[in-house]
């Protein structure tokens, strides 16, 4: 009972039941009349032409890349700036400073790559 | 009694986020229609309360889950079944480590007013928030339209985009508070308004809020959705209950968005200049202005609702609702105020000090909550939408470096302060 | 004004001797009619060599004339315009039944591409060397031509059912360089006929990679509803109604373009009161056009609240205009020689309140967008047009104003004594989407400034012309002399009939020019009616300004054109 996680586990069963019984009531109480038209994908009211799954740019894959390299990086600052006033209090504030300025420059340079290789050009 | 106060800590924040769901779209059509110069909606009724045009949201309710449930032909049963279960899930669950008031000592026990204190506090709410991307693209994908792939595509870029300066501004409050518990970021920042991290942390803040705008897909940021371009985006093809959810939770988004920017950047709990300890010790006093101003205020409603009334106007129930709103009003301002006058100021014993100082900052945190999920809609009826490319370069290009600035900033300041000081 | 227009034909007569075949001046047009073998170089000296060149092609269109018969069977009728002195000149080429071919002269004018497809679709006469001759208004399968006088009204066809890949078929013969690659398979989306954006049924097919729109298509015709075959079956009184559904933002404006293009065959002039009135519900009507064009592009670009503060405004209009009409949006007031009815003392103030509301809705839109970033961002640099490009393709009204053009029918070739107000003609400079919007703003200030001019000075006097050969005899007279009776029986069961001959009468419309191009053959119906609406040029460009950019700026940059499909698919 005093583990926090408990209490989470029980608030994730309470979201997906809330979620999971509006559907099925809906889908109980729902008329269902399907015909060939509603069914069909909408595009404007024109029979949509190839299918859409097959075919996205590789744009948004390349945005999800750069995104997980940057997001790394996120994630080791956290623990970083957490203990940072720690260290400061030791003493040793510049050098857990200056450690993380090269890191973070290191990844800096890596978004003016990207940048300069013109994968952050959307047009 | 432990099994009793586990069971509210539970149920309380995700019932307070669903039911501010439907205030939020109240907000949003009475806020949107002031703003355009029009009424809103003020014509569903039940005996003729119209609660200023609530009730319409219960027959939105009642009208989206008798629909047709349509799943059309050729999409992905499973994923676009789970997709909006996926977007209510994540809405109702970010609020768990969102402290709604100060921890309060029951016996021997120190109960948090929060689902659960994580000490990686932050950490889970972009863990969770991040799930959203899924249920936008599955939705997307899984659809079998080419207007939700892109709505879907959209969607997911700009939110990883977003959430990289979102996580970069959260490591300046880290840096200032030593934890990543949020009920530590809010303790951290104390009562005095000049503590609060929007003073503290103004870069961080601003990139903070116009992130969250891009996380929740709202305007300008709502390409996702995007009605002019690309239909209806990655729920064009929803309908029903399905279609319901996917609108709550944008709207539970938007309150957990405010939540978060209350808790972190304004102090959260916090009321402005007054310890809880102030407010416990100072109780009686407190709740005796609380009561004399709360009962002038439904005194003036009151009178105000009654001199509405007019037989006639409408020629059916609706008639009296200025009635059934403006006598209780009146009759509640006469008692609160007459037995403050005569019997008060009230001595309170240790359990009512107690409630009293929770219950007056956890009104301070809702009064700061509204507020900015108010903003959401008000932002919403005045600015146009970006342009997809123009999103992303304003992410990744102008955000990141500044957020990136940020962390920067506020380490020098700190190792500035820190020799000044030592 | 005639010593130039000798001039021209004289000096076409002495460059082509043997290809003119006659030419006179009527109604003050001046018209030649040339063979058609050498129409490319005769079109072409008229648009390069000769002083005053004629750089644009105002409109370009087809007439059946087999049911008279001392002529050849079809004619496509060229109407060139000089934005320099403003002159205009027709050029007529008839075509033998047996052979009904002609060479296109899309590489004089880009408008004559969709031109010519659309008299090709009506008239099945073939364009040798056009870029993508198919048909524009009718369905790919439509059989039978329906201008063709040998077309009957009442044949009905079914649309097949069977998709066509619009896109494919349309881009076969047009060229585009192969060089910039896609880096994977482009998608082909639908943007219309049925989306939020598309304001009417107009339709693009776009070929997408990322957000890119590398290739678009438009396809019209949703919305045609054979008004010129109608019209050819009705009265000329009988027409006015039809007009109302050209351009149904500004109907007011349709059934004056009309009227006088039929005035003009009459040869007649209206009531001094009658014109007022006129300018007063043509300016109405233009104001109440942008604000609907202004508010569905800003809604377009997702600010919805500016579209309420602009309709409100246009509610007062249109409470107005109610009033007056006695309808909203479909008002059929003008009359052939005057106006139905008079403009009276409480409709005025009714404006004075109207204008007050519109006063602060320009303002507050303004104020919300004129400096908004965002809002700059998206139209800023956003579907530029040349100066060049957009009188090649026949652009008028604010688009060609917003590229530099001052260009502007009621100044240049000023009618209903516009030369006597005083109003500015706004001109935008680069001729992107923030421009044709800004230059709508601007104009919707000068329109009520118009109207107020007019509003004072507005004459007393009679409101119909006293012609008991157009006008209606009044009630009274009718019952009380044998005269009137008589009148009002030849006008009711016979209607008015114009004299035989042609004219292009042409009128400044909220989008631009509004051509109506009028062939009598003497009796009670027209017997050709050919409406030049302002936005098919514009709907003809669309489909090159909006390649290059992304999805959000096609909904901006047809947005900005204000396409209405009433007037589009006629």
């Amino acid at each position: 009972m005093n583990n926090p996680y408990l209490a989470i586990f029980c608030l994730f069963l309470f979201a997906l039941l809330l979620g999971v019984g509006f559907v099925i009531i809906s889908h109980f109480i729902g008329q269902k009349r399907p015909s060939t038209a509603k069914m069909m994908p909408y595009e404007c009211g024109i029979d949509p032409l190839g299918a859409p799954r097959a075919e996205f740019s590789v744009k948004f894959f390349l945005v999800a890349m750069i995104f997980i390299v940057f997001d790394v990086e996120v994630a080791f600052l956290f623990p970083w700036a957490v203990l940072f006033k720690g260290f400061m209090k030791a003493g040793l504030g510049g050098f857990v400073f200056a450690e993380m300025m090269i890191f973070m420059g290191i990844l800096l340079m890596g978004l003016i790559y990207v940048y300069g290789k013109k994968a952050l050009k959307w047009e | 009694m432990d099994i009793l106060i586990f069971i509210l800590k539970i149920v309380i924040p995700p019932v307070l986020v669903l039911n501010f769901i439907p205030l939020m779209i109240w907000f949003e059509r009475k806020g949107s229609a002031y703003i355009q110069e029009r009424r809103g909606p003020n014509r569903a009724h039940i005996l003729g309360i119209r609660l200023g045009g609530i009730i319409h949201n219960f027959a939105d309710v009642i009208k989206l889950i008798t629909k047709e449930d349509i799943i059309p032909a050729n999409v992905n049963r499973l994923y676009f079944i789970g997709a909006p279960l996926i977007a209510i899930f994540v809405g109702i669950v970010t609020i768990a480590v969102v402290p709604l008031a100060d921890s309060v000592q029951i016996g021997e026990k120190l109960v948090h007013i929060q689902v659960a204190d994580l000490n990686v506090g932050i950490l889970y709410v972009f863990a969770i928030s991040s799930l959203g991307v899924y249920s936008v693209l599955l939705a997307g994908w899984s659809s079998n339209n080419k207007y939700s792939l892109l709505g879907g595509l959209r969607a997911a870029s700009q939110m990883v985009s977003y959430e990289l300066a979102l996580g970069l501004t959260v490591v300046g409050l880290f840096m200032l508070a030593e934890s990543a518990s949020v009920s530590e970021i809010v303790r951290h920042q104390g009562p005095h308004v000049l503590h609060w991290n929007f003073v503290q942390q103004p870069l961080a803040f601003i990139i903070f809020w116009i992130a969250v705008f891009a996380e929740t897909n709202r305007t300008p940021f709502d390409l996702p959705e995007g009605e002019s371009e690309i239909v209806a985006g990655y729920h064009t093809e929803y309908s029903s209950m399905k279609f319901a959810l996917f609108f709550m939770a944008e709207y539970a988004h938007m309150v957990v968005a405010a939540a978060l920017i209350t808790a972190l950047f304004f102090g959260g709990w916090q009321v402005p200049f007054l310890t809880t300890l102030d407010l416990k010790t100072q109780a009686p006093f407190y709740l005796y202005v609380t009561v004399l101003t709360v009962s002038f205020i439904a005194l003036f409603f009151g009178l105000l609702l009654l001199s509405q009334f007019k037989k006639g106007k409408y020629r059916d129930a609706r008639d009296y609702e200025v009635l059934v709103f403006g006598i209780p009003l009146f009759l509640l301002a006469l008692a609160g105020g007459g037995s403050a006058i005569f019997t008060g100021p009230w001595a309170l014993p240790e359990w009512g000090r107690v409630l009293f100082a929770a219950l007056v900052q956890a009104t301070s945190f809702g009064i700061k909550m509204t507020f900015f999920a108010f903003f959401f809609i008000w932002i919403r009826w005045t600015l146009p939408r970006f342009r997809y490319d123009q999103v992303m370069n304003f992410g990744w290009k102008g955000m990141l470096p500044l957020a990136l600035l940020n962390i920067v900033v506020t380490g020098v300041v700190l190792l500035w302060k820190g020799n000044h000081h030592g | 004004m005639n010593m130039p227009h000798n001039n021209i034909t004289k000096t076409l007569i002495e460059k082509f001797p043997a290809d003119v075949i006659e030419s006179h001046e009527a109604y003050g047009d001046t018209t030649v009619i040339v063979k058609k073998g050498r129409i490319t170089d005769i079109l072409r000296f008229l648009k390069e060599e000769i002083q005053p060149s004629f750089e644009m092609l105002i409109d370009l269109c087809g007439v059946d004339y087999l049911q008279w018969k001392d002529s050849a069977r079809f004619e496509v009728v060229y109407h060139l315009l000089s934005l320099k002195t403003h002159d205009r000149v027709r050029v007529r080429a008839p075509l033998s039944e047996e052979d009904p071919t002609i060479d296109s002269v899309s590489p004089l004018w880009k408008a004559a591409d969709w031109y010519e497809r659309e008299v090709f679709d009506m008239f099945g006469i073939i364009f040798h060397r056009h870029p993508n001759l198919k048909r524009i208004l009718m369905f790919e399968g439509f059989e039978g031509h329906p201008l063709r006088k040998d077309y009957p009204a009442e044949k009905r066809q079914q649309i097949p059912t069977a998709e066509i890949d619009l896109l494919h078929l349309s881009l076969q013969n047009r060229h585009f360089s192969e060089t910039d690659h896609l880096p994977t398979r482009s998608m082909i989306l639908n943007i219309g006929p049925s989306h939020p954006a598309m304001h009417g049924a107009l339709r693009y097919q776009v070929e997408l990679d990322g957000e890119t729109i590398h290739r678009a298509v438009a396809e019209i015709g949703y919305l045609h509803r054979a008004f010129e075959k109608h019209s050819e079956s009705s009265t000329y009184t009988q027409v006015i109604p039809y007009t109302d559904r050209l351009n149904y933002l500004s109907s007011m404006m349709n059934n004056v373009g009309f009227a006088h293009a039929v005035e003009k065959i009459l040869g007649v002039e209206i009531p001094p009161r009658a014109k007022m009135i006129r300018v007063i519900v043509c300016e109405l009507s233009r104001i109440m056009d942008h604000l609907v064009c202004l508010a569905a592009a800003f809604v377009d670009l997702g600010a919805l609240t500016n579209f309420w503060y602009f309709f409100d405004a246009r509610e007062k209009i249109y409470d107005c205009t109610e009033k007056l009409a006695g309808a909203r949006l479909t008002t059929n007031y003008t009359r052939i020689g005057g106006v139905w009815r008079d403009i009276s003392p409480d409709i005025i103030t009714g404006i004075h309140k109207a204008f007050k509301v519109l006063d602060k809705a320009i303002l507050d839109v303004s104020r919300l967008l004129e400096r908004n970033r965002i809002f700059i961002d998206r139209t800023r640099n956003v579907g530029i047009i040349s100066k060049e490009d957009a009188v090649s393709y026949g652009y008028t009204g604010p688009c060609l104003r917003a590229c530099g053009v001052p260009y502007d029918i009621r100044k240049d070739q000023p009618y209903y004594d516009y030369d006597r107000f005083d109003f500015d003609v706004p001109v935008g400079s680069r001729g992107d989407v923030n421009d044709r919007l800004m230059v709508r703003f601007e104009e919707m200030r000068q329109s009520a400034k118009i109207i107020q001019q007019a509003l004072t000075r507005l004459p007393p006097g009679p409101i119909m012309i006293e012609d008991p050969k157009i006008a209606l005899p009044a009630k009274s007279n009718v019952y009380g002399s044998i005269e009137g009776l008589m009148n009002h029986f030849m006008i009711v069961t016979q209607g008015i009939c114009p004299p035989k001959g042609e004219v292009y009468s042409a009128t400044e419309a909220a989008n631009g020019e509004l051509g109506f191009y009028i062939v009598s053959d003497g009796g009670p119906r027209p017997y050709r009616v050919r409406c030049r609406p302002p936005c098919f040029p514009l709907t003809a460009s669309s489909e090159r300004l909006v390649e290059g950019g992304m999805i959000a700026d096609l909904i901006a940059i047809v947005g900005s054109l204000n396409i209405v499909v009433g007037e589009l698919d006629r």
